[in-house]
């Protein structure tokens, strides 16, 4: 093996990290300004929940922080910030996905639904029913992900989305144990709900 | 109240509430994402900042030079706190690892410094403007070679833990049938969802910490000493924890970091350790080398028993004993059970759930198999044969209450074991390989003081109050049925306050002691509470009953309601007489696997638990505890392994891509069953714990059923593709 | 996460002149590699031009009787078309075998053919990294390589290509379609697309900066039976130790590609000339030359066993 430099530094040169904002024509139009601290910000209007939002925002700002931290909608987690764990799923025009691993400005205009639009204690989803039901749940952080994941998952199946476990590419898929256990492998619950989840899933898909 | 005898008849075995399955409380606020996670409080500490961890780049030796100066003039910085400007922090009797403060760097990724800024970005992008040069220094990473070395030279082993009963070795020697195996267990990651995560602010020399801590009292102590400060100024408060496992039983750097930084910025600081941090920064159970030796006659019957185990850790850290379940479990006059730990360089491993067990079972649990393969015997009529009178590893202790054998009779009856080809390899299905396995598990039921205050408002409602912490276990749902049945009240009637060092001080969530303690402790206050009432009342505290709200003697009735508002406080603690039992939890667990032919990919279809606990407070969330271990059990079986860089000394595969825990599609059907036992000698509440017993064992059973499936043995965890077809028949 | 600055573009030639003319611009479109890599400052642009908008989520029969797959059109709507799961079911397969479902509704056909290496040494910044930072070192090389790769490597990296599609996309004889700041386009043959490290290993495929990938089009349909088989250490939600990617006709012909083993998808037309002689015979000749280490070597045996499986699930 090469003997490398094993004094490690943490970088060599660097350029300035405060780059200009230079602001492309759509956006200019939506007026960016500078926040009290110096930083670059931009205006993101979406829907949340059903209501507009309206932030402004350091293009940095995941869609996930921009919930969390300036939404104050903390029901969507923040397990790994690197889209390997599912904690963090919203759905997003319907489809779900990692809210870590996009910039909130990329959904401008977008519908954006967390798990508080889904139900609330005195008002609770059914999946959120079943899953109190069947305990699909432990320390509950990856909770809210695993149920945007599944809302919008079963939607997927009545899509006729196949996967991984479809058997036959040319007959409708339905939410099997199997295909509703692979459909939900994004989520990652450390607790080992996976069972009772697997059982609220299916109180549900039964109907 | 002190527990000084085992109890008999109480309102427990007549509960109406208690043992019963029975919805989650807070289950609304955490299916609705309502339930406030540390670093989620919005709510308290206004003007709240982000603080960002740096960790180091090396692995041992000291920092030579840190430039600050990028990082403190970027865009939104209000602080830099450097471990070059900061002296080495006090420290605490749980850890060994120094968490901050000067330039001596002991593991990968230590913190070396912490940026505030006014959002998480600028913290996030000025952390990486520091530069940081280092003086390298060797160090030891290899656990093989520590052992290695330790066997010719015995002041390689830093500490040990012996008990030898006869002589083993002339046992061994002389056993018509013989077993002498060693197995390896890799470093693991708790890898709980919730990253560690504090939030601190200081209101002038008293600081609260929004914290994710499974030991609100330990961990006051420790914050305590680390910063130096009297306790009484150190408020924790964590209601919601998004679990643990160990890995959160100590404060770690993220509340240490949060309390200088908000101290730095008078402001308060909010920091989430970045996940990739989190596998080197914290702890990890250790790695392990187990030798297991088994001498039996040819009926089966055990003669002598050694199973020893060895393991690395930094200076002054502790072991992880995985003998330790062998000191109960089989019968075997000539034993030795050992642990001996050497040092190494690596980030410091301490307790993950069921710490030494859980690694234990994948040794013994596998050798007793390959002994009944060797005897051609059942591997359940084995072990039936081999259960002690009394504790193997000290015959004058008694076991409190133990129904092992029964646990192993059941499970095979409903596992369907009597269709199991002994011969391995033998059933095909298509391109699979079908197998089934069996393990004994055997887990320490460790009981602990535990504190609570109950309150009964005007309206006759209750409120518990205890530092006690819900993990996910169940501890809020457990306690409030616990108060609701002692009270006399609906479940609905009782509140629950969790994880506030303000409350007393409860038993914490730990070694699965957290239910049987927590229990009894409210149970105590609850009594005291009863007292008050009848005092009140004047009523004849023998007599009176307590139910649907009302207080009933002779022919008096008074709600509940008129003796509010009242409060009662009290801790349970344990006399001596327990000191002549063990007390333990016992399982047997099955799993039934496919095997891919072809790729040697493993596919779990049917895992099954039968447990032995005692009284199964709530068995909802008893179960779920259960089956989370087993899945817990199933990834350390099959893929979960901190790959170890034994030049640069890290580990590797720090990012939950690279850690692989279970995903859903890696568990196939679950079953637990619960026997119903009671134990009287642990706690008034005849409970003990369940959720380090579901992983004492499954992996195990996996394994057997793998090499039932395939006929090769794997005694090199995770059993991983690579190492089954290096041994599987040739497909081409 | 350095600071960047943000635009939408609106054609596809617009995007691409915006980020020719930038050094540090970067195309934006999922997002979900590069965001990633922008977190842990392996990647740091200076500018990102968001495609979102562009009019490429289309899947479209071509004159030739194929497809062509719109840069934009998700994984999840790939595998999901009845074209492609009825004449390109390896590809449904391959996608379906990646990542997450969340993933999969954000990851682009055009983005996952750029997706990066999992070499954990490039994802540590502490590491040195010959393709993170040229002329640092290799540190996997004689370090943790149980995932790395084993043939097509080089002295300076052994990282592998960590996707799925592009493996069903090679035995496809798909073609990449780009447009360049000028306004000309050029079709690219998938197998040409991704570059061996050799010693540039920073250099990953072949695009310019500023070419914007467009789409990726399919020959017609090849018939046959189509394979995807992804081995990993769990059932789900992980790269693979190794894939398959084969299609295969009744007289024992075909072609086959190798995922998880080398710096592109892994196709040998001598290997594919030696699929009637079986698995054994297809891996020779597919993995000549291969270079492994003590931790990664079960990689070939572990083709070997993959691909005699989907053979014989073909001759059954």
């Amino acid at each position: 093996m090469s003997d490398w430099n094993l004094s490690v530094t943490r970088r060599g040169l660097l350029t300035s990290s405060a780059a200009v904002l230079s602001i492309a024509p759509a956006i200019r139009a939506r007026a960016a300004s500078q926040s009290s601290a110096g930083a670059t910000t931009l205006p993101v209007t979406f829907e949340v929940n059903g209501q507009e939002r309206m932030l402004r925002l350091d293009p940095r700002t995941t869609l996930l922080d921009a919930l969390r931290e300036h939404l104050k909608l903390t029901g969507t987690k923040k397990g790994c910030d690197h889209g390997q764990c599912g904690a963090c799923t919203v759905i997003v025009n319907g489809e779900r996905i990692n809210s870590c691993l996009s910039l909130a400005v990329q959904h401008a205009g977008d519908q954006v639904t967390t798990i508080e639009g889904l139900g609330t204690p005195d008002d609770l989803h059914p999946l959120q029913e079943a899953f109190i039901e069947h305990d699909g749940y432990q320390c509950g952080y990856c909770t809210p992900g695993q149920i945007c994941s599944a809302v919008a998952m079963l939607g997927e199946i009545e899509r006729g989305i196949p996967s991984h476990v479809t058997g036959d590419l040319s007959k409708a898929v339905s939410a099997t144990n199997m295909e509703v256990r692979e459909r939900m492998s994004g989520n990652i619950c450390r607790c080992g709900a996976y069972s009772n989840i697997a059982a609220a899933i299916a109180d549900v898909a039964e109907g | 109240m002190k527990y000084e005898a085992p109890v008999g008849k109480t309102i427990f075995d007549d509960a109406k509430i208690v043992g019963k399955s029975t919805r989650r409380i807070d289950g609304p606020l955490k299916t609705s994402g309502m339930a406030p996670y540390a670093y989620e409080r919005h709510d308290v500490a206004s003007g709240q900042v982000y603080g960002y961890i740096v960790g180091s780049a090396i692995a041992k030796g000291r920092i030579a030079s840190m430039d600050l100066e990028e990082a403190r003039s970027a865009p939104g910085v209000l602080a830099v706190i450097a471990a070059t400007e900061t002296d080495p922090l006090g420290s605490s009797n749980f850890n060994t690892a120094p968490l901050f403060g000067g330039p001596e760097i002991t593991h990968y990724h230590q913190a070396i410094a912490c940026v505030v800024a006014e959002t998480f970005e600028q913290a996030r992008a000025a952390a990486a403007l520091i530069r940081t040069t280092y003086d390298r220094d060797e160090g030891e990473y290899s656990l093989s070679r520590t052992v290695e070395q330790a066997a010719s030279d015995t002041s390689k082993i830093v500490s040990e833990n012996v008990v030898r009963n006869g002589d083993f070795e002339s046992a061994f020697a002389a056993a018509a049938v013989q077993i002498d195996q060693t197995y390896t267990t890799p470093d693991e990651s708790h890898a709980m969802m919730e990253p560690f995560a504090t939030i601190a602010a200081w209101e002038g020399d008293k600081l609260t910490l929004w914290t994710s801590n499974q030991m609100i009292a330990w961990g006051r102590a420790a914050m305590a000493s680390i910063l130096r400060m009297p306790k009484e100024n150190i408020r924790l408060d964590s209601p919601y924890l998004g679990g643990g496992f160990g890995g959160k039983l100590w404060v770690r750097v993220d509340a240490v970091l949060a309390a200088l930084a908000a101290k730095a910025a008078g402001r308060p600081v909010k920091i989430m350790m970045q996940r990739a941090l989190t596998y080197n920064n914290a702890t990890h159970r250790h790695a392990t080398i187990q030798r297991v030796r088994i001498g039996a006659d040819k009926n089966g019957k055990i003669a002598a028993i050694a199973h020893e185990c060895w393991s690395g850790n930094l200076t002054g850290g502790m072991d992880e004993n995985g003998a330790a379940q062998t000191r109960a479990l089989y019968a075997g006059p000539d034993n030795l059970t050992a642990s001996y730990l050497t040092e190494l360089d690596l980030p410091e491993a301490n307790a993950m759930r069921a710490p030494g067990e859980a690694p234990g079972h994948l040794a013994i649990e596998v050798a007793m198999d390959e002994l009944a393969e060797q005897l051609g015997m059942d591997p359940i009529e084995l072990r039936i044969l081999n259960e002690p009178e009394t504790l193997p590893s000290n015959p004058s202790i008694k076991f409190s209450d133990r129904h092992l054998v029964e646990c192993l009779r059941v499970g095979a009856e409903s596992f369907g074991w009597a269709n199991r080809k002994s011969r391995p390899g033998t059933v095909r299905e298509g391109r699979w390989m079908v197998g089934m396995g069996v393990a004994a598990g055997y887990r320490g039921a460790l009981i602990m003081k535990s504190g609570a205050r109950v309150s009964i408002d005007a309206r006759g409602k209750i409120s518990v109050e205890t530092d006690m912490t819900d993990i996910g276990t169940g501890s809020y749902t457990i306690i409030a049925q616990t108060a609701a049945e002692c009270m006399g009240v609906a479940l609905e009637d009782v509140s629950v306050d969790l994880g506030d060092s303000r409350s007393p001080v409860s038993a914490g969530s730990g070694g699965q002691w957290g239910a049987a303690s927590s229990t009894a402790g409210v149970y105590a206050a609850c009594v005291e509470l009863r007292r008050m009432v009848t005092e009140k009342f004047g009523y004849d505290p023998e007599t009176a009953s307590f139910a649907d709200g009302m207080v009933r003697d002779a022919n008096v009735v008074r709600a509940l309601s008129e003796a509010g508002p009242l409060s009662a406080e009290d801790t349970m603690t344990y006399g001596d007489f327990q000191k002549e039992y063990d007390m333990g939890t016992y399982a047997s667990h099955f799993a039934e696997v496919a095997v891919d032919a072809y790729t040697g990919e493993v596919r779990i279809r049917r895992m099954l638990a039968v447990c032995d606990a005692g009284r199964i407070l709530n068995p909802l969330t008893a179960r779920s505890q259960v089956i989370g271990a087993m899945v817990m059990a199933a990834g350390a079986a099959l893929t979960e392994e901190l790959a170890v860089d034994k030049r640069f000394g890290f580990f590797v595969n720090h990012d939950m891509a690279g850690y692989e825990v279970p995903v859903h599609a890696d568990i196939g059907q679950q079953s637990v069953i619960f026997l119903d036992t009671l134990d009287g000698v642990i706690a008034p509440l005849k409970a003990k714990g369940v959720g380090e017993l579901g992983i004492c064992g499954p992996g195990a059973a996996i394994a057997n059923a793998i090499y039932n499936a395939t006929g090769v043995r794997v005694r090199d965890y995770p059993i991983t593709v690579d190492k089954l077809i290096a041994e599987m028949p040739d497909v081409a | 996460m350095r600071s960047f600055t943000y635009e939408r573009a609106t054609s596809p030639q617009q995007a691409a002149a915006i980020v020719a003319e930038r050094k540090g611009a970067k195309f934006l479109a999922g997002g979900t590699n590069l965001l990633d890599l922008m977190k842990l400052e392996i990647e740091t642009p200076t500018h990102l031009v968001d495609v979102q908008d562009l009019d490429l989520d289309m899947i479209e029969e071509t004159a030739e009787g194929g497809l062509r797959i719109g840069a934009l059109v998700s994984n999840t709507a790939l595998s999901a078309d009845p074209r492609v799961m009825r004449d390109y079911a390896v590809l449904s397969r391959a996608v379906q075998a990646g990542a997450s479902g969340q993933l999969r509704n954000k990851a682009t056909t055009g983005g996952n053919l750029l997706q990066r290496t999992r070499c954990p040494y490039f994802y540590d910044t502490n590491m040195p990294c010959n393709k993170r930072s040229p002329g640092s070192g290799c540190a996997a090389s004689a370090g943790y390589s149980r995932q790395l790769g084993v043939v097509g490597i080089s002295e300076d990296c052994i990282a592998t290509y960590p996707g799925d599609m592009a493996v069903a996309l090679a035995v496809l004889d798909a073609v990449v379609e780009t447009i360049r700041p000028d306004g000309t386009s050029r079709s690219i043959p998938l197998g040409d697309f991704h570059l061996l490290w050799g010693d540039t290993p920073d250099k990953e495929t072949v695009l310019e900066h500023g070419e914007l990938i467009t789409g990726v089009v399919l020959p017609k349909p090849p018939g046959g039976q189509h394979y995807y088989h992804k081995v990993r250490d769990r059932a789900s939600y992980a790269f693979a130790l190794v894939s398959v990617a084969a299609v295969l006709q009744p007289d024992g012909t075909g072609r086959v590609a190798f995922g998880g083993v080398a710096p592109r998808p892994w196709r040998k037309d001598e290997a594919d000339a030696a699929l009637t002689q079986g698995a054994k015979a297809v891996v020779e000749q597919a993995f000549a030359g291969s270079a492994t280490r003590d931790d990664n070597k079960y990689k070939i045996a572990l083709a070997e066993r993959t691909l005699a499986g989907i053979l014989a699930e073909a001759r059954s």
